[in-house]
């Protein structure tokens, strides 16, 4: 795991009412791969992303045993060192492509200014390389688009903007929050594609967090499934969907609707129940209220992580009698 | 754009045309103004011989087309009291006034806008709080006795600047801070909340994911965006000062348009009254014209579409 | 947080201050201690008691023609609690009046409404009603019908955009569906949830009517002498206050502290009822 470009150990996020976020998780994200960090809303992905990237809003407290970048110990820099690297080896684009461009600005003024900053030089200069971007990322007529405000664009083109303004500088880390869930359908899969297409041009180390899993299945080489604060499970991807272990993992996957699988007339599923609000001293797994296989040990203390398979975790009491049920079907 | 334009200045004309109706009612519809013009030991004689010297024996929709008519064309008529062209009078104490508003306004944004910028960078705190109280103590100064306390400090014990008079560029700063304080609160508040809302929004975020330095995120990207709206009441503020000026006028002797207005109204000087009142209101319209051009021209969704 | 008890005590503050001054105002024949009227040309500009030169019996010490200068300040009270409170109801009524019909019928009313409220912001305020003073006559009569004239525009501006939220609300759509008048759902549904809003503004109309007044009253065409106006005190006082300071300070300091009261107080009731920040 040396290797790993991105390495977050023990990270905990806790905002002034008490509420806790994130609750010591830990992940790995490895040079030019894609790391899905899956979950429901709410369930601290996002608040991650953040907090890796230290853009929490006032108020949130973030601890952590360590956060590595090329193995470099970044939790305790300082905002000005975290400005240096923000925008430079790790650059962040966001969920709302509608609001996140500065709307008194045109776009080539937006795009050049992060690379002045962090790499000097004339804006002209920067600004050539923001048209070749445009371009890169399947804007037509990047020179006219330079000189346009963000209102004038659609909000699929102002996410290429974005993406093309997060490789302004040639980051090594991009961290997509949710990048397509505003857009539209035919628009998120044009997205998802240019993001696939240049992280293998590139060797772009991408981590993606999102609530659907049919991009989880698309994008992801390796996958943390977060729930109420946890990883509850991680591992590659192929490992995972194959063999989902943790019972809410479980779930999610058997709420996916599969071409040829459903049954005419059959409800889709969904898990009942809602995720617990976590406060201080919260004790016990945060799942046990929905989870069809909740055993009185899940009502309190910690709980324990076990292997399923290869670099293939999950946090749960159930031991291999549930791992051999599940591997017979038994459990479904 | 221009559609919108054309309908502001339509707006614009219909106000001044309402304006200067109601300044010319103001002046007939309170009383014989023969009567008051001759003052009160003229002869039945004498005020028949005035009304009939001012026109004011005809009808009184007469009375109004000629004044709108002349008004149209620059003539506001001649003042009974300095038997001189209202033109000519208020043009000969504009600068006086416009100087006092500028100053006024230039006090009120320097120190309303940096002080609103730092009450939103630390909404919440104490030093928030400390700077919006300064924004509610100055809306309950009355204006007159702020200045009156302001030359008796500054010009009698202090020294520093002279009580009245505006001989040298001195008489300007005393009645420029009492003006400014007229505005100060409106444009801090604007500028606060301004301010907050744009360091909240999802583009300063993008700012500081671009690793911007903290100077460019909030004097360029927050800024640029709280401003808009901080300009344009700025014009706004303009008007209210330059009609509000009147009060300090009076208080430091300044012999500007609004001292004009207040003297011509001690002396029944109708003329000047009602041209003092349409001069006022049209600068006050003129200068909300400018705050949509201002917004217009800084806003790019407006400027482009 | 100790924040929110800060502004709850300024809240407090201001809410006794305007108390104060209002019980005083009510009360101030039977509290003065001297006939606000008597001149005493042997006792002129006394210094208040604390003060070197002062006396007992004149707490706030004389005037230039030997009132007693405490008894003016509280009949000073009754004036300014009388012109807030009177115009703030002049004027609340043409303002809400218009402001609820523009933002409840909308369309050509709206227009109309709003071409009002544009008219009267270029209309310069103090000098229209100086000169509607200075032509008609100075009274307090006329001083509470002139600004209750002109300071209706805040009413309505806030009347019209808080009628124009509740119009789209659903119980006023159920009343409509009901069959309810127009007037019923005027008097009935919109008015008690936009009234919150508009006790506010009250607040901020009565401190700029009672600052108006003294700036009148202080240029000769407000409140006319012998009344006790503190602005018009003020303005006697103007000549005096070279060589003796408290003479301005006395009625300013007061004018001052009042409005102050009322902000807060203001200020208190917005928190309290949770309006919006920008009215």
């Amino acid at each position: 795991m040396s290797a790993a470009l991105l390495e977050v150990e023990g990270l905990r996020v806790g905002f002034g009412n008490g509420t806790q976020a994130v609750r010591g998780i830990s992940i790995a994200v490895a040079r030019g791969e894609t790391h899905c960090l899956v979950g429901e809303s709410g369930c601290g992905k996002s608040v991650t992303s953040l907090a890796v990237m230290n853009l929490l809003a006032r108020g949130a407290v973030r601890t952590a045993e360590g956060i590595r970048f090329e193995g470099r110990e970044i939790a305790g820099l300082s905002e000005r060192e975290m400005g240096k690297l923000r925008g430079d080896a790790m650059a962040m684009i966001f969920q709302e492509p509608m609001t996140s461009l500065n709307p008194a600005y045109t776009i080539g003024s937006q795009m050049a200014e992060v690379y002045v900053r962090h790499r000097g030089g004339s804006k002209a200069a920067a600004l050539d390389r923001a048209a070749h971007l445009l371009g890169r990322v399947g804007i037509t007529a990047p020179g006219m688009r330079l000189a346009q405000y963000p209102h004038q664009l659609s909000g699929g083109l102002r996410q290429r903007v974005m993406i093309a303004m997060a490789l302004m500088c040639d980051p090594k880390l991009l961290i997509a929050d949710e990048p397509t869930t505003a857009l539209d359908v035919t628009v998120q899969a044009q997205i998802l594609r240019l993001l696939q297409e240049l992280q293998q041009e590139l060797g772009l180390a991408i981590l993606l967090i999102t609530h659907d899993l049919g991009i989880v299945a698309r994008m992801a080489h390796r996958v943390s499934v977060m729930y109420a604060g946890r990883v509850v499970e991680s591992g590659p991807a192929a490992e995972l969907f194959g063999r989902p272990t943790h019972p809410y993992t479980h779930g999610l996957l058997a709420c996916v609707p599969v071409p040829g699988k459903i049954a005419r007339g059959e409800p889709l599923g969904s898990i009942p129940g809602t995720v617990p609000k976590i406060g201080p001293g919260y004790s016990g797994c945060a799942f046990r209220e929905r989870c069809a296989q909740a055993m009185p040990a899940c009502g309190a203390g910690d709980v324990p992580g076990r292997e399923a398979g290869p670099e293939h975790r999950y946090e749960c009491h159930l031991g291999a009698d549930w791992t051999a049920r599940l591997a017979t079907g038994a459990a479904a | 754009m221009l559609i919108f334009l054309a309908r502001r200045a339509l707006l614009a004309m219909l106000v001044t045309l309402t304006v200067l109706t109601v300044s010319f009612m103001l002046t007939r519809l309170t009383g014989d103004l023969a009567i008051a013009i001759a003052g009160p030991q003229a002869s039945q004689a004498d005020v028949e011989i005035i009304r009939k010297a001012y026109g004011l024996d005809r009808p009184l929709l007469v009375q109004f087309v000629n004044w709108v008519t002349d008004a149209a064309t620059g003539d506001l008529g001649r003042s009974f009291f300095y038997q001189e062209d209202v033109t000519k009078l208020i043009s000969a104490r504009l600068p006086v006034t416009l100087t006092l508003g500028l100053t006024g306004l230039s006090i009120a944004i320097l120190t309303a806008i940096p002080l609103g910028i730092i009450a939103a960078m630390r909404e919440g705190t104490l030093l928030d709080r400390g700077i919006m109280t300064i924004a509610v103590i100055g809306q309950a100064m009355p204006s007159f006795w702020l200045g009156l306390t302001l030359v008796i400090i500054f010009g009698l014990k202090l020294q520093w600047f002279p009580i009245s008079g505006v001989e040298t560029w001195q008489g300007f700063v005393l009645p420029g801070i009492v003006l400014a304080f007229s505005a100060i609160p409106a444009l801090m508040r604007l500028t606060r909340s301004g301010m907050v809302d744009a360091l909240a929004s999802d583009y300063i975020r993008t700012a500081r994911a671009k690793g911007l330095s903290r100077a460019a995120i909030v004097l360029k990207h927050a800024l640029r965006n709280a401003a808009m709206p901080v300009v344009a009441i700025s014009a706004v503020q303009l008007g209210f000062m330059l009609s509000g000026s009147i009060v300090i006028e009076t208080v430091f002797s300044l012999h500007g348009v609004g001292y004009l207005g207040w003297e011509a109204i001690g002396k029944n000087d109708f003329p000047v009254v009602q041209s003092v009142v349409l001069f006022l209101a049209t600068v006050f319209v003129v200068l909300t014209l400018l705050a949509d051009l201002m917004n217009a021209a800084l806003d790019p969704r407006l400027r482009t579409q | 947080m100790r924040l929110p008890s800060v502004r709850l005590l300024a809240a407090g503050l201001g809410t006794a201050i305007v108390a104060i001054v209002l019980v005083a105002g009510l009360l101030a024949p039977w509290i003065t201690p001297y006939d606000p009227f008597i001149t005493n040309l042997d006792a002129r500009m006394i210094p208040p008691s604390f003060m070197e030169g002062g006396r007992p019996e004149n707490f706030l010490g004389t005037d230039q023609l030997g009132r007693d200068y405490f008894s003016r300040l509280i009949y000073g009270a009754r004036i300014s609690m009388l012109i807030g409170i009177a115009t703030v109801i002049t004027s609340g009524l043409i303002g809400i009046t218009l402001g609820v019909l523009g933002g409840f019928f909308g369309g050509r009313v709206d227009d109309a409404v709003m071409f009002a409220i544009t008219c009267r912001l270029s209309i310069p305020l103090i000098l229209v009603a100086l000169a509607v003073v200075g032509l008609v006559g100075s009274s307090l009569n006329v001083v509470v019908l002139t600004l209750g004239l002109l300071l209706w525009d805040r009413f309505a501006v806030v009347a019209r955009s808080t009628t124009m939220q509740v119009r789209n609300l659903d119980y006023v759509a159920a009343a409509w569906a009901a069959g309810c008048s127009q007037a019923h759902i005027l008097l009935r549904e919109v008015l008690p949830n936009i009234i919150h809003h508009l006790v506010i503004v009250a607040t901020l109309e009565m401190a700029l009517a009672i600052l108006l007044e003294a700036a009148l009253s202080f240029l000769g065409l407000g409140v006319p002498p012998p009344l006790p106006s503190w602005g018009l005190m003020i303005a006697e006082a103007k000549e005096y206050m070279f060589f003796s300071p408290w003479v301005i300070m006395v009625p300013g300091i007061s004018l001052f502290v009042l409005v102050l009261g009322i902000n807060f107080m203001g200020d208190g009731l917005r928190d309290m009822l949770g309006a919006q920040r920008d009215v």
